[in-house]
């Protein structure tokens, strides 16, 4: 339908935005990655939990009327010469109430294996609810060859969450990250591990 | 409106036509339909299944019956002439709006099944899933109760050496034993690749993640058997991962349970004891079907794939760096660590069975102590 | 193909002829030549591979190939079919009719023509080569779910490289049918008087456009977790291996869409000819193929249901899937309406047109079955599943690709095909085609997972049949490559209507088509 003098300079211009729309897909599947992490953080699809600060808990009223029952479970993933379970099998929380709890790791090799928990939540809903102020998942676990070490974490369930949950599972896996340390390009893009940093630094606030 | 009974009859009768099936022996013999449910959502689940089955089936029949009726009276061979119109605006808004309300009408009930089915509050017991390559862990995790589960189908009646047993390759050395009529939550994840974890009479199929929990629940009305297999490609063996339920009452599950506790107390005793060579090799050799998929069953491997144990220098070398492999894999590898799945027993049986067989004749014997001592 | 005439065509323009005549060309015929071929060998090589898988179905146990080995048959079908038979098969017909369609001397990017097809057979060298490598070739299934194909070994690597190389293919192949259609049509030729087949592909290509840069990033991601530290996709380094199925389904999800359009474009187009009546609603044809073009970007994850999202997330994407339903019915009530009333005659083209109306609508039907979710963890990843999608696949893009041979055939060749061999093969190919894969809705009914190579005792009778169906149909599409491979030789001379008065601006030019057609662009009134 394009006259035929005008024709090359209306392929190229229509080239040039063909072109262009595939590098934006191209980025567009990259970006789908941030993306999707913002989209799990919201809805905790795959049980991605939050991270919050012990003050902003301080500041929340707590339900005295609701019990809810965090039950523990971890395993350590192929390739991890690890032990490792949570010292309590479950425990009764009030919603907007800091509870701790710990897990045993023992490394049953006979060298230095560095660790790294991933932590998951089930059901989703519950877990944008849930919130860990202080986790031994925030950062690598290095344990020696025959090392024991309870690690600690420390969580909140946000009064808000939805009135038909009344039992939530934490559950860890700890997966050897001896490829991943080394390395400084690697893409850390669990939430947790972005708010290693100004987590530590909003602690130190607070106590001083 | 028809009656949920009347419905599911309807639709196993257009399912046997549609076949040329009519008689409901036939039917159930050559498994045309959903295994019959055992669950309340298994039977919500075949129930929809039922009903958008025939609503599709009412549906094919009248368009196509237009459809040849067209091939049959408007041949051209007939003499018919072509009429020319090209559209019609009156015809296409009531296609358009009478199958959206059709949808509609089906999305009620799926979605008052799917809220059903993601209420996993309340639960009477929880069951921890693991799914490994190729092999699945049951944690009992509030009795402090676990356990592996692994196909039994001997390897002969797979290779067509041995004729196949009636539940050929959905049998397991220990199936996962739950109680009647009482809710179980199961919470699923992996240790490797991702799972699925399906038990067609349940109506659950939920996959098994590394890394993630997912969780999904059952309420079993029935006693009996149930079986199912891994429902996500995991790798070589993906077909040989079954899943085996045993439904008990609630009373012959306690007693159950009560007996798996003392049944660990007996592998202590088992850890202590002494063994003879022949009776380390014995044990051996059963043990050894969990190296069978990777290291085949004379030992020589794949090549290129999974290395041989025959000459190997592992199972030729050090006795305790041997021991090392089979209890805590080898990193980066399919090579999987056995130590939380066998006892000391099976490990030191195994690792005497390797060294004395296959072609290996390095004449060790290992002891479950010797194990026990480095765990 | 055309060979003869386009021999004669070469000695007035100083064309190399033989092999180099075909390395060079930039002649849309001669391209979509190649590039028919090129879709044909791959069938019969994923058709090959489909035989070991249901040999080794044939009985339980296991008899013929390793489980490892059967993995790779699985995964490497389903990329050859996808993407070697099917996709290319597609851009050979645009090739082929679109500019004869739109009155176009040529496609508008003739040079880039040459390039996107040649980009294939060093791809599919690559894919098929990873066979051969130390641990065989990928076996993870054609979808790569990550972390399974992150243990995989070389062949894996090579597979992303190969995808790469058909993705540019196809984006290639994608922009040069979208300038073509936009600046080349032929005075008065406006975009609601382009034959469907065109717009069907017009929306294809945008889709191609949209998606496989998307697949190409997200295997990209794959190629950097295995070797390059990266962890998108591996839960040890904190990524997420849900985020793959995400990622690919978002592309995968189109991409079965660019595998269907363009097969109901060929049918829109072989109905009407035999029905001697214009195509039913033709408007609606055109807003029912962009709908599900645009219904297809929001839709991915019923293809994993099973994965654990949440509530809210199962029922907006159950909702929007069984959406397409309506669109899609849309089409094939206009099908059937052009059939109504009209002059129907029954050549080879519209025996195919007739059975891909039926048998599509069969798995359309199991297809709004699969997106009803409760219902879908039943049916996920059982043969039911792979019964859906054969009858969308192979009885909708397969066959009116085959209808679309028959039909177009004379137009390329100047001869008709044997009316009586070609006829033989429909009914062979469609009758071997139900024995195949209609069982395969019971069994996975029955509970039979998919990509098994060994099952249950129960399972036995069914697949017993379904293999013998294989055999068959794959036996019978000798016999399709004996009717082109005959049409070509020679036989009756086709008019340049070749059917009674059919619409379309192809069938004004003679027959074999000259190499150089429309040089002067014909007045549509």
């Amino acid at each position: 339908m394009t006259p035929a003098g005008q024709q090359p300079a209306a392929n190229r211009r229509l080239i040039l935005r063909l072109v262009m729309l595939v590098f934006a897909m191209f980025g567009f599947g990259f970006a789908l990655v941030p993306l999707y992490d913002v989209f799990c953080d919201i809805t905790g699809l795959n049980g991605k939990t939050g991270v919050t600060d012990s003050r902003t808990v301080e500041g929340t009223p707590i339900d005295n009327e609701r019990r809810i029952t965090v039950e523990f479970t971890g395993n350590a993933a192929n390739g991890l010469p690890w032990e490792f379970r949570p010292t309590v099998a479950k425990m009764e929380v009030r919603p907007g109430a800091l509870a701790r709890t710990t897990y045993i790791a023992r490394n049953i090799s006979n060298q230095t294996v560095v660790g790294r928990a991933i932590p998951s939540v089930t059901p989703g809903e519950a877990a944008a609810h849930f919130k860990k102020t202080e986790c031994f998942c925030f950062t690598e676990q290095y344990l020696d060859a025959g090392e024991t070490k309870e690690m600690t974490v420390q969580f909140v369930v946000e009064p808000d969450i939805p009135r038909g949950v009344n039992t939530i599972t934490l559950s860890y896996a700890f997966f050897n990250a001896e490829k991943y340390v080394e390395r400084q390009t690697v893409k850390m893009k669990h939430q947790d591990t972005k708010f290693e940093k100004t987590h530590a630094d909003k602690k130190s606030q607070h106590r001083g | 409106m028809l009656s949920s009974r009347m419905r599911t009859a309807a639709a196993n009768v257009f399912s046997g036509i549609a076949i040329g099936l009519t008689a409901d022996v036939a039917i159930a013999a050559w498994g045309v339909n959903l295994q019959p449910p055992v669950s309340p959502i298994g039977h919500d689940i075949l129930e929809l299944h039922n009903l958008i089955l025939l609503i599709c089936l009412i549906i094919f029949v009248v368009v196509f019956s237009f459809m040849f009726y067209s091939l049959y009276a408007h041949r051209k061979s007939k003499g018919h002439e072509a009429a020319q119109f090209t559209h019609s605006t009156k015809a296409e808004v009531v296609w358009t709006v009478i199958p959206f309300l059709i949808l509609v009408g089906m999305a009620i009930p799926s979605t008052a099944t799917l809220i059903k089915m993601e209420d996993t509050s309340k639960a009477d017991l929880t069951v921890k899933i693991t799914g490994y390559q190729w092999k699945w862990q049951y944690e009992y995790l509030d009795h402090g109760v676990g356990f592996y589960s692994t196909l039994s189908t001997p390897r002969a009646q797979i290779e067509g050496i041995a004729p196949k047993g009636e539940h050929y390759l959905l049998e397991v050395d220990k199936p996962l034993v739950i109680p009647t009529n009482k809710k179980v939550r199961f919470l699923l994840t992996a240790n490797d690749v991702i799972h699925a974890w399906w038990i067609p009479q349940f109506g659950i199929k939920k996959d098994a993640i590394p890394g993630y929990i997912n969780e999904m629940w059952t309420l079993v009305e029935t006693p009996g058997t149930y079986r199912g297999q891994c429902a996500e490609l995991c790798g070589r063996d993906h077909g040989f991962m079954p899943i085996v339920v045993e439904a008990k009452s609630p009373a012959e599950f306690d007693a159950w349970l009560a007996s798996q506790k003392q049944g660990q107390a007996k592998d202590t005793v088992d850890a202590a004891k002494v063994w003879s060579k022949d009776e380390l090799l014995a044990h051996g050799e059963k043990v050894y079907a969990n190296c069978v998929a990777c290291h085949g069953t004379d030992g020589k491997g794949v090549p290129g794939a999974f290395p041989a144990i025959a000459g190997s220098l592992v199972a030729t070398g050090p006795v305790a760096a041997h021991v090392g492999v089979v209890m805590d894999g080898k990193t980066g590898t399919a090579m999987q660590a056995f130590k939380n799945q066998l006892s000391d027993l099976d490990i030191a049986a195994v690792v005497t069975y390797q060294r004395n067989a296959l072609g290996n004749n390095t004449g060790d014997i290992v002891q479950p102590t010797q194990v026990s001592s480095v765990r | 193909m055309a060979t003869a005439e386009a021999a004669h065509h070469d000695e007035h323009h100083g064309h190399p002829t033989g092999i180099l005549r075909w390395i060079t060309t930039t002649n849309h015929k001669d391209i979509g030549t190649l590039y028919l071929c090129f879709s044909l060998t791959m069938f019969m090589v994923g058709g090959l591979m489909a035989l070991v898988i249901r040999a080794e179905l044939f009985q339980p146990g296991l008899q013929i190939v390793d489980p490892h080995f059967f993995n790779q048959m699985t995964t490497m079908h389903a990329l050859a079919m996808i993407f070697g038979a099917v996709m290319p098969g597609f851009v050979g017909f645009a090739n082929w009719m679109i500019p004869m369609m739109i009155g176009a001397p040529d496609m508008a990017l003739p040079r880039l023509n040459n390039w996107s097809f040649w980009i294939l057979p060093f791809a599919f060298t690559m894919l098929l080569a990873s066979l051969f490598t130390v641990g065989g070739g990928p076996a993870a299934g054609w979808t790569l779910y990550a972390p399974l194909s992150i243990q995989g070994g070389m062949s894996v690597d090579m597979t992303i490289f190969a995808v790469h190389m058909m993705g540019v293919s196809s984006i290639l192949g994608a922009i040069n049918v979208i300038v073509t259609i936009f600046n080349m049509r032929a005075p008065g030729m406006t975009l609601l008087k382009m034959p469907l087949f065109v717009w069907t592909w017009l929306i294809t290509a945008f889709l191609l456009i949209a998606v496989m840069p998307v697949l190409a990033g997200v295997v990209t991601m794959l190629l950097t977790d295995r070797h390059f530290g990266t962890a998108f996709f591996n839960p040890a380094g904190g990524g997420d291996p849900v985020m793959f199925q995400h990622i690919f389904w978002f592309f995968g999800h189109p991409e079965v869409y660019i595998l269907i359009l363009p097969a109901f474009g060929i049918i829109s187009e072989i109905i009407p000819t035999f029905s001697r009546k214009p195509l039913f609603g033709y408007t609606a044809m055109v807003l029912a193929t962009a709908g599900i073009a645009f219904l297809s970007f929001i839709v991915w994850a019923h293809h994993m249901f099973t994965v654990g999202m949440p509530l809210a997330g199962e029922l907006f994407f159950m909702y929007s899937t069984m959406l397409i339903a309506v669109p899609t019915g849309v089409k094939v009530f206009n099908w059937v309406s052009t059939m109504w009333r009209g002059s129907l005659t029954f050549e080879t083209p519209m025996l195919f047109a007739i059975a891909v109306v039926f048998l599509f609508t069969i798995g359309g039907f199991s297809g709004l079955m699969l997106a009803i979710t409760p219902a879908d963890f039943q049916y996920h990843d059982t043969y039911f599943v792979v019964a859906h999608f054969h009858y969308v696949l192979f009885s909708g893009s397969v066959m009116a690709m085959m209808g679309g041979a028959y039909y177009w055939l004379p137009k390329w060749t100047g001869h008709m095909y044997d009316e009586k061999l070609g006829k033989a093969h429909f009914w062979l190919n469609t009758i071997f085609f139900n024995i195949t894969f209609f069982p395969q809705h019971f069994l996975g009914l029955a509970g039979m997972p998919r990509r098994i190579p060994d099952y249950a005792l129960q399972f036995t009778e069914f697949n017993v049949i379904s293999s013998i169906g294989a055999l068959g149909l794959g036996l019978s599409q000798l016999l399709f490559v004996y009717v082109v491979f005959k049409c070509v030789q020679g036989g009756k001379k086709a008019s340049s209507e070749v059917w009674e008065q059919p619409l379309g601006l192809e069938w004004t030019v003679p027959s074999p088509a000259p190499y150089h057609t429309f040089e002067t662009p014909p007045r549509i009134s």
